[in-house]
């Protein structure tokens, strides 16, 4: 017989393995908040300092180009994060052979997944009816809410990148002028700093 | 004078392959074959004879079904099962905390 210590060691981690997806990568935390960062600063010029930029002879963009070059650009940050999370996450479960896609990281993308594709329906609606002052709040409350509820099936570290989210979420709804302020801290600040920690504690 | 070890050390997860399947399975409601190979990193003789053991104890369910055309055999932990595995944990719980004292 084993130490009975060794051996609730083995049960304890089996039971981590198996229901939670630990190959979340730190690094594409970090990338996917410097994405947000980059795409949320050319956001803040073309509303604010168009003339810097030399476009339409230095006047004002219309609230449609404004619009349609930030929905680009979301959709772009989208795209660079959800690959390089997805690239370096698979390596990363290579590094530790484990298998990338098992019953617990199913479980993570089905926790995660819902609430976010839920959210970004919602925001198209917002965005159809007009209410763009409110896609800050809807984008960030959402995702957060996703990443709570993912945060069971991953890294503990989620959780509270999670509920920063809502809250910036929800400060948004209430503050829409600070709409771009708040969805860079979100989605850029938050996801560097949890990215990193992740990064420090897991990765290395 | 040893005083009697509260809880059960139970032969049946002596082995290291069925206490970490009973471990899965009191956490996950269902697992199926091929998870448990990766996971477990063992070959299907191994496996299978253990799942086996399991099953004629009584401590686990065998559920066979098809995803598409492939057939899928699930796992799940009996009432029984889950018990024992409870009674096993307390009997290593308690023998750690005696060791301590």
């Amino acid at each position: 017989m084993k130490k009975p210590e060794q051996e609730l060691a083995e049960i304890k981690d089996m039971m981590e393995r198996s229901t939670r997806f630990l190959s979340l990568s730190g690094l594409s935390g970090i990338l996917a908040g410097i994405y947000a960062l980059i795409g949320a600063g050319m956001l803040w010029y073309w509303i604010y300092f168009p003339a810097s930029l030399g476009v339409d002879g230095g006047e004002k963009l219309s609230i449609r180009e404004i619009l349609n070059r930030s929905l680009l650009a979301g959709l772009a940050v989208l795209i660079l994060a959800l690959g390089s999370a997805y690239l370096l996450s698979q390596k990363k479960s290579k590094k530790n052979s484990q298998k990338f896609w098992s019953p617990a990281s199913k479980r993570f993308f089905m926790a995660l997944f819902i609430p976010v594709l839920a959210g970004g329906l919602f925001s198209f609606a917002l965005i159809h009816e007009g209410y763009f002052h409110f896609l800050a709040a809807s984008t960030l409350t959402f995702y957060g809410l996703g990443l709570f509820n993912a945060s069971y099936f991953t890294l503990g570290e989620i959780k509270n990148l999670g509920l920063g989210q809502v809250i910036l979420g929800l400060i948004a709804a209430f503050h829409p002028e600070y709409g771009l302020i708040l969805w860079a801290l979100g989605f850029g600040v938050l996801h560097v700093i949890y990215g990193s920690m992740m990064y420090y504690k897991y990765d290395r | 004078m040893i005083d009697k070890v509260k809880g059960n050390y139970d032969k049946a997860f002596e082995n290291v392959v069925r206490l970490r399947i009973m471990s899965i399975l009191m956490v996950n409601e269902q697992f199926d074959f091929n998870s448990f190979k990766e996971l477990l990193d063992v070959t299907d003789g191994n496996l299978a004879s253990h799942l086996r053991t399991l099953e004629n104890q009584g401590y686990i369910q065998v559920e066979k079904s098809f995803v598409g055309r492939k057939p899928q055999t699930n796992y799940s932990a009996t009432l029984t099962g889950k018990t024992a595995f409870q009674e096993h944990l307390d009997f290593l719980e308690n023998l750690i905390s005696q060791n301590k004292t």
